[in-house]
């Protein structure tokens, strides 16, 4: 994993996430999702840059599947920004640094 | 001023990492656009390639893209994962401006930036696109596990991601506009013979309908006019693409479909010292091979040009 995002899997979603005081950007992301490896390289960057305004926690819905089904992800890379226990911004589909940073100008 | 190289590729596909490395070998020092998060082209979206020779057990698509790219490098090829926002082509000088809005100038320039996905233009597509609407089976199809969706198309990329999506759906109807597939042989009978596959012929879609995520499609059958509802929880659209030329409007001469013209076999446009190649340019064979092999030659066009130039100098 990166250095900057951390982990979180269905166990830790709560306290990790949804009780987290800072807003938490997940990426849902697997293995086999070619745009997701793309955008992690800006998420780690966006993590490293913003650290005291956002984490950044990265999911594997391979490995968490009903968490990913109860947002209602259907495609990915899928960024949910969760503030007070609820998401409060989706972005779908991989984009570039710029475009991410406008999308979340307003959490930075 | 920044320093002006003498060349520079848009694009990452077969036609882009074919360019690069003959540059490369040719001791062009080219840089490569690759793409903010495109990087590798169309193949990165899809599973097995069967058809690029050289591969007897077939290649996945991503694997074969990161060979390409290896090799490139290997010879020298300078890649930048980063999109050109703007480009000037018109003077000796040519400028292209990346995502963080810095110039890059070069005395030549090979267009490969392939093409994108198609639309349907129908309402409700924009609006569910990454909530059951979808362009990219192989990333998508993992989360309509036993569910009924729908592939709109009837070419091989339709049939081979209805194919793919029989993995995880329960039933895929494939919807196609006229009454016979344009599919290569191969493709269209492993579709009609798959138990899992229903075709549904001479049919267009009118509607995606659903609040927040699809839930169904509303058919129109082209010879009856009937319309109907068709539930389903996933929307693939795969009717083909259009050329990515959009940042060349007004430079190089493109045809009444947005495909770069170039004096094939030749790779040269109506620019000097800038090329083009690929499905930028290929309206009817468009595969990674005959990507590839404009690549090469309008990376051996390129490198004529520029010694050319040295000579008139």
């Amino acid at each position: 994993m990166g250095q900057n995002t951390t982990v979180v899997t269905e166990a830790s979603f709560t306290a990790d996430v949804l009780q987290s005081d800072k807003p938490v950007l997940v990426d849902f992301w697997a293995e086999w999702c070619g745009p997701c490896r793309m955008v992690a390289p800006v998420l780690e960057e966006i993590a490293g840059e913003h650290a005291d305004k956002i984490t950044v926690a990265k999911l594997n819905v391979d490995e968490n599947p009903q968490i990913a089904a109860s947002y209602g992800v259907v495609s990915i890379p899928t960024l949910n920004v969760y503030q007070g226990g609820q998401v409060v911004k989706q972005i779908v589909g991989a984009k570039p640094k710029q475009a991410l940073l406008k999308d979340l100008a307003e959490f930075l | 001023m920044s320093e002006v190289h003498d060349l520079i590729i848009v694009g990452s596909g077969p036609a882009g990492y074919t360019a690069a490395l003959y540059a490369a070998r040719a001791q062009l020092q080219p840089i490569v656009f690759e793409g903010a998060v495109t990087a590798g082209g169309a193949l990165m979206n899809t599973t097995d390639v069967e058809n690029f020779p050289g591969f007897p057990e077939g290649i996945m698509g991503p694997e074969l893209m990161q060979h390409m790219k290896a090799q490139a490098e290997r010879f020298g090829a300078k890649l930048i994962t980063d999109d050109a926002t703007k480009v000037d082509l018109t003077s000796d000088i040519k400028t292209l401006t990346d995502g963080n809005g810095e110039e890059h100038r070069a005395k030549a320039v090979i267009l490969a930036t392939g093409s994108g996905y198609r639309e349907l233009g129908i309402p409700g597509e924009k609006e569910l696109s990454g909530h059951g609407v979808s362009w990219c089976a192989t990333c998508d199809g993992f989360f309509f596990r036993d569910q009924n969706i729908a592939v709109v198309g009837g070419g091989d990329s339709a049939v081979e991601e209805a194919t793919f999506l029989t993995r995880f759906a329960k039933k895929v109807f494939l919807i196609h506009r006229r009454d016979e597939l344009r599919a290569s042989k191969i493709m269209a009978d492993r579709a009609l013979n798959d138990p899992k596959i229903e075709m549904i012929w001479d049919t267009m879609v009118e509607k995606a309908n659903g609040d927040g995520k699809l839930t169904g499609l509303t058919l129109r059958n082209r010879k009856t006019g009937d319309t109907s509802e068709l539930p389903v929880t996933g929307m693939f659209v795969a009717i083909g693409h259009d050329p990515r030329s959009e940042l060349l409007q007004g430079q190089v001469t493109l045809d009444d479909e947005g495909y770069v013209i170039v004096d094939a076999p030749g790779t040269r446009t109506s620019l000097p010292g800038v090329f083009a190649c690929g499905d930028l340019v290929d309206h009817t064979y468009r595969q990674a091979i005959t990507a590839a092999g404009t690549g090469c030659a309008a990376a051996l066009d390129a490198e004529r040009y520029l010694a050319d130039l040295a000579a008139g100098q």
